[in-house]
């Protein structure tokens, strides 16, 4: 009954694995040359980011509705003895997420084009750990062996551990080592489940298995009590990476202390792969665990919304603001991943893609005040919309998609969400929905503190000066400074280069998220049918009486 | 004679070879207790060979000897290199692997 | 009330409605990034996107105009914009009267004070033109106004709806904080928007509801529906839709951000925070009269709110000397009155949206004026500076007299037919809801006539104060008549004020709504007769105006403010308390709980993990000390291991 065929198959997504990991090979014969190793890189990056658009024309929504689970299925045996299989396939959800991951790296190459690296490192070591990332990731979203998933799940960590490790900012042995701990102790829970999942598969099918489909298929008949184990070990691996409250605490310091691009594809992409985890293993795998412990979930969900909100405003660091600011975003998906309706699984879905790409905006625009102020203090900068008023204009926006303005992307996805968590979890929901106004506050707080007002704070005091603008104490004409470009100039082509994909793919998905939302659809409808609850009906008269 | 005996023997020849192991510190001394150890051990494998009627505790006797042979060359020639370096074969002198 | 009509496909050039918002839209993104190359031109861009939208405004309604009352209505369906399950959120437009005639009033308005706003955005004398880029980025935003505004009143569903409703709060953003620099502004700004969202979690919330009783966002279907509903549903649907009117239109509790919201440019005050955006509570309101219908506590509560909001911003306005802010509490008053107009139900909602297009004609040309008055005196607004402007600048003077009678509701001009209209439709009511909603928009009328008084003599009658005092940056006062693109408009406007009120209700306005908002119901058995209310409020009225000129008309008015002054007068100048309770109850213990969870989380969550972690370590520092290097120190141990588990094995076996 193993529907993991063994000969082979569409050899597209092996592709999309293997090709980073060639890019980054690469940059070792290339290490002495770095314009040559940073061009490598990026045309290995802007390769694979064809490819994969080549892969979402090739993805027939058609086949997925008509009950098709995986498409670009390729699977061979990987350990007999163990049953697990090198298998690879996408459903909608992994297509966007790998997009989502294809779009940024290339992008955040650019960034890092010019980027200033700590002593003793290379540029083309910096890029190839990217690209390690980029395959890693690639890995993880295309897995459908369960213990294929958990190599690439724990292979992650390893590229990002130096990516911080190395590359990042004063406090980075700390953060580095910090991340890794918590994501390995997670991991091996994970282990542990893992193993729980394939002898369970054994008792039930004879022969133990890793393949997916499989584990799903008798999903149903294993015991909830069971379930609600296994599902407790995997669902701690996904919470400490997603992160929720309490499991948090890594996020900020490893948000603030990774490099900037590291830290994009880390709060971006990276702890996708938690809620990812929420949304093809825990639910599909263990549906009665799922509902049982649904509240449990919910709870710290909703916990996270605010109590991220009220630390992000609280914070003096520009990253780690970020980092809190993500933490409220994901208990938005987690809210909508456990609130089981087709609009709720979709809005999350669409979320991990808008928050990444938000929050990777965001993340951006911080690392390009610091490339400008050298400081990541919020309090060291002020005004700064007076001098470059593009990069205020970038962060207002980011901020906005951040804060779900409607007209963004992220509105969108938060609407799908709030409105398919209603009819199962009113309380819950309202509670998020009082969440919008916290996310206003943040962002508009930040935007005040940094952008508006008259020109003030060290950083930018000090970097016109540098620039020759004003002296110790004198007053700064605003203008004379943004006319001279001296000292904090307005964003360079470059940087414009790098925001601009963003800005557009932003709005673009404010208005037209129809393509995005029907490839995640038809997943996202066998997802509800794998969890065995079907969406909550519009009855009238009673609140909330469909529970 | 009763086997029992035999193991009587051999457990009071554990003893004196154990108890020398904690209290001696002369390395030479702890490593022939170590023999002591292994040689009573042997002399019990015997008996229960020869209680049960089988050769397996023979066989196994014989193991003990060859490894307890290749373990006296490795031995002392640790000893022997410790004395060379530190001039002297007490085993406190020799502490240096510690936290 | 009558059937809803039928909805049609909308035809000709109406099924180009999307354009209507789509041009404005185009020209902010142009604007937006065209960067300084467009600083030459920007402005007149901006300009002519409304004007364009306005054209085509006006070529839809004719056309409207053309077909008989029940084909009014019409929907063009653009595209499908969420989709997932059952949800099909439609990016639809629905063309009626009720929006059509948001539109007109939007774009009409909106060309007119993008017009003014040319002259007094303009950079100031001695700038290269070019070199100023913030006229450009000031368009942009307006241009972005009024595309959001065009959405919100067009959108054929909710969501559309609160796209309109967050984009337009977006605009608002922009725009009270445009002077950056300034900290006040960029404050107020912040504030506007985070009210805002207070009342847009309740649209949000009450979208939810709608969705989870009847699986449907579309107007026609959810009031085809909505009766199926039981009513604690349908209370608490209004109740929360409230809320989102409450939070865009400054009522109580929500009312504190728009007096704030005077720190952007005037234009801006005048089109956002007077004449459009403000009032889409009321839209909403009336838009969604089906569902309100069915609800009379709603209704209630509706008109509670009208009418506590009235009275505080009358009150208030007594007390400001801030020229804006008097004009702010004066539009919070009058939304007040709309608010109370709409929550008569069937009896009022059409009186609600005749009063805010009068409304809208009056108050943006007085804060047409009021900015034409700042721009002389060096944009100050204390009119305890002012005096005696009225010979200094006679267009100002004379087109502002006509929006403060208008306003004051002199007979026969906008404000006597559209608020008496509302105050006798009050006095219509039955029982109590009659004494109290009647009576207090009668003292709110006395009130505002005083206040308005007041305000029109400190400006431009008496001493000229301003002669001896100087401006803060040091230079005298020379006041002089704006700019003919600045009068221009105000002329415009001030015709408005005078005929608006006589031309729609001699058109017919009530009858021409009635597709979207029900035949106005004639109250017949009010607790005054109606012969008698007019003459009650111009009672009031003159009283107001009389008590104005012996007060402040017949003394010289101090230019310092007098202290230390009646409790009354002091609770007015602070806002009647509003912003002090908003501090107390939210703000400081915000704070407060900000940095509480700031310190938990660094202490409690995260040094939990620390602390394991300092745990694990000093645990094996001290673990490791028994790694003496004594080889006879680890036999010991060693033996005691084994003679541990024998006896472990032994005391399992035999016990």
């Amino acid at each position: 009954m193993s529907t993991a065929p063994d000969t082979g198959g569409n050899v597209m997504l092996l592709v999309l694995l293997l090709l980073p990991v060639v890019g980054a090979l690469l940059m070792y014969p290339l290490r002495r040359n770095v314009p040559a190793a940073k061009a490598a890189a990026m045309a290995t990056a802007l390769l694979e980011f064809v490819l994969v658009v080549v892969t979402w024309v090739g993805y027939s929504t058609d086949a997925a509705s008509s009950g098709e689970r995986f498409q670009y299925v390729f699977s061979v045996p990987w350990i007999p003895a163990f049953g697990t299989h090198l298998a690879v396939g996408i459903d909608g959800i992994a297509l966007v997420m790998i997009a989502l991951t294809a779009f940024l790296v290339p992008g955040l190459m650019l960034f890092a084009w010019a980027e200033k690296l700590p002593e003793g490192r290379t540029a083309s070591g910096y890029f190839a750990l990217l690209l390690a990332t980029e395959a890693t990731l690639m890995g993880v979203f295309t897995a459908t062996d369960v213990f294929l998933f958990y190599v690439f799940f724990e292979a992650m960590l390893i590229p990002m551990y130096f990516l911080i490790g190395r590359f990042g900012g004063p406090n980075r042995q700390y953060a580095s080592v910090k991340f890794f701990l918590y994501s390995l102790l997670g991991g091996l829970i994970m282990l542990a489940s893992l193993i729980g999942l394939y002898v369970t598969s054994a008792d039930q099918l004879g022969a133990g298995t890793f393949t997916w489909s499989d584990l799903q298929s008798i999903a149903q008949s294993t015991p909830t009590s069971t379930q609600i184990w296994l599902f407790l070990g995997f669902f701690v691996a996904f919470a400490i990476k997603a992160p929720l409250v309490p499991f948090h605490t890594w996020l900020p310091d490893a948000g603030a202390e990774a490099p900037i691009v590291a830290a994009v594809l880390l709060v971006g992409v990276l702890d996708k792969v938690g809620t990812f985890g929420f949304l093809r293993y825990c639910l599909p795998l263990f549906p009665q665990a799922s509902q049982v412990l649904a509240p449990l979930v919910l709870v710290l969900a909703v916990i996270g919304i605010i109590y991220g909100a009220l630390l992000a405003v609280g914070q003096k660091d520009m990253s780690r603001f970020v980092a809190y600011t993500s933490i409220a975003h994901f208990g938005f998906i987690a809210l909508g991943t456990f609130a089981f309706s087709s609009q709720a699984f979709a809005g999350a879905t669409l979320y991990m893609v808008n928050h990444g790409l938000s929050t990777g905006m965001l993340f951006v625009m911080v690392g390009l005040l610091v490339a400008r102020g050298g400081s990541r203090l919020i309090s060291d900068y002020g005004g700064v919309s007076k001098l470059a008023p593009l990069l205020a204009g970038c962060l207002l926006l980011a901020g906005m998609s951040s804060l779900a303005l409607p007209g963004t992307n992220s509105f969108v996805s938060e609407f799908l969400v709030l409105v398919g968590s209603f009819p199962r979890e009113p309380v819950a929901t309202i509670i998020a929905t009082v969440g919008i106004i916290f996310a206003a506050l943040y962002i508009l707080w930040f935007y005040q503190q940094t952008m508006q007002g008259p020109v003030r704070g060290n950083a930018v005091i000090r970097a016109l000066e540098a620039g020759g603008v004003g002296g110790p104490g004198a007053m700064i004409d605003p203008a004379v400074a943004a006319e001279r470009g001296a000292g904090f100039p307005d964003l360079t082509k470059r940087e414009i280069g790098v925001l601009a994909p963003l800005v557009v793919v932003i709005v673009v998905l404010g208005f037209f998220p129809g393509p995005v939302l029907d490839v995640i659809n038809p997943s996202v409808q066998a997802t509800i049918t794998e969890v065995g609850l079907p969406d909550p009906v519009p009855a009238g008269g009673v609140v909330g009486g469909v529970r | 004679m009763s086997p029992t005996n035999y193991l009587l023997l051999s457990g009071l020849l554990f003893t004196v070879g154990a108890i020398g192991v904690l209290v001696r510190r002369n390395a030479i001394v702890v490593f022939m207790c170590i023999e002591l150890m292994l040689n009573a051990v042997n002399l019990s494998l015997v008996t229960f060979a020869r209680i049960n009627g089988q050769l397996d505790g023979q066989v196994m006797a014989f193991f003990v000897m060859v490894v307890a042979a290749a373990e006296v060359v490795v031995g002392l020639a640790i000893i022997m290199s410790i004395f060379r370096t530190r001039r002297s074969s007490s085993v406190d002198d020799a502490n240096l692997l510690k936290y | 009330m009558t059937a809803p009509p039928e909805v049609l496909p909308a035809g000709g050039a109406a099924s180009a409605a999307w354009l209507l918002f789509a041009i404005p839209a185009l020209s902010a993104v142009v604007l937006f990034l065209a960067g300084k190359r467009a600083n030459a031109w920007g402005h007149w861009l901006g300009v002519g996107s409304v004007l364009a939208s306005f054209a085509l405004g006006v070529v839809i309604f004719v056309q409207t105009l053309g077909v008989a009352p029940e084909q009014r209505t019409t929907e063009v369906s653009l595209y499908s914009w969420i989709a997932s399950g059952t949800l099909d959120v439609d990016f639809g437009l629905r063309i009626d009267p009720l929006s059509l005639t948001f539109v007109l009033l939007i774009t009409g308005v909106g060309s007119l004070i993008h017009i003014y706003s040319v002259g007094y955005m303009a950079p100031h004398e001695g700038a290269e033109p070019s070199s100023d880029s913030s006229r450009r980025r000031f368009f942009a935003q307006l241009n972005l106004f009024v595309a959001a505004m065009l959405v919100l009143v067009l959108g054929n569903n909710f969501v559309l709806l609160y796209l309109g409703w967050e984009g337009v709060g977006l605009a608002s953003y922009l725009l009270i904080g445009f002077y950056q620099d300034r900290p006040s502004a960029a404050t107020a700004a912040k504030k506007a928007f985070l009210m805002n969202r207070v009342g847009d979690v309740g649209l949000a919330l009450a979208i939810f509801l709608l969705w989870l009783e009847l699986g449907t966002l579309q107007y026609t279907e959810v009031f085809a529906r909505i009766g199926e509903l039981g009513g604690g549903t349908i209370l608490a649907i209004t109740l929360l839709l409230l809320l989102g009117a409450c939070g865009k239109s400054g009522q109580f509790p929500l009312q504190a951000w728009l007096p704030d919201a005077m720190e952007g440019p005037t234009p801006v005050s005048a089109l956002i925070h007077a004449a459009t955006m403000v009032t889409a509570g009321v839209y909403l309101i009336a838009r969604t009269n089906p569902i309100y219908d069915l609800s009379a506590t709603g209704r209630v509560v509706v008109a509670l709110i009208g009418v506590v909001t009235l009275l505080i911003g009358a009150i208030i306005g007594c007390a400001y000397d801030d020229i804006k802010k008097v004009l702010a509490y004066s539009t919070v008053s009058q939304i007040g009155y709309m608010i109370l107009a709409v929550g008569l139900g069937p009896a009022g909602y059409a009186l609600g949206i005749f009063h805010l297009l009068t409304h809208g004609f009056f108050k943006a040309g007085l804060f047409l004026g009021a900015g034409s008055v700042m721009h002389a005196m060096n944009d100050d607004v204390n009119m305890r500076h002012f005096g005696g402007l009225g010979r200094r600048m006679p267009i100002t003077f004379v087109t502002f007299g006509l929006g403060y009678l208008a306003l004051i509701g002199f007979p026969f001009l906008s404000g006597y037919f559209s608020k008496d209209a509302i105050i006798e439709a009050a006095f219509g009511q039955e029982g109590w809801q009659g004494w109290v909603y009647g009576g207090a928009a009668t003292l709110a009328a006395g009130l505002t006539a005083f206040y308005m008084t007041r305000l029109m003599i400190m400006t431009f009658f008496g001493e000229e104060r301003w002669q001896k005092l100087t401006a803060p940056n040091g230079e005298h006062y020379h006041p002089h008549e704006s700019p003919p693109v600045m009068t221009g408009p105000m002329i415009l406007l001030a015709i408005g004020s005078v005929f608006a009120g006589f031309v729609l209700s001699a058109v017919g306005l009530n009858q021409w709504l009635a597709p979207s908002l029900g035949e106005l119901e004639e109250s017949t058995h009010g607790v005054l007769p109606h012969a008698l209310v007019p003459w009650l409020v111009l009672a009031f009225s003159a009283l107001g105006v009389l008590v104005a000129y012996l007060v402040v008309g017949r003394r010289p008015t101090p230019v310092e403010r007098p202290e230390p002054v009646s409790l009354p007068v002091r609770a007015a100048r602070r806002d009647l308390y509003a912003n002090a309770v908003n501090e107390s109850v939210i703000e400081r213990p915000g704070i407060w709980l900000t940095r509480a969870l700031v310190f938990l989380d660094n202490r409690g969550v995260d040094g939990l993990v620390n602390g394991l972690a300092a745990g694990l370590g000093g645990g094996s520092a001290r673990l490791r000390r028994l790694q003496t290097g004594f080889v006879r120190s680890y036999a010991l141990s060693m033996l005691g291991g084994s003679v541990f588990v024998v006896a472990a094995l032994l005391a399992v076996r035999f016990a």
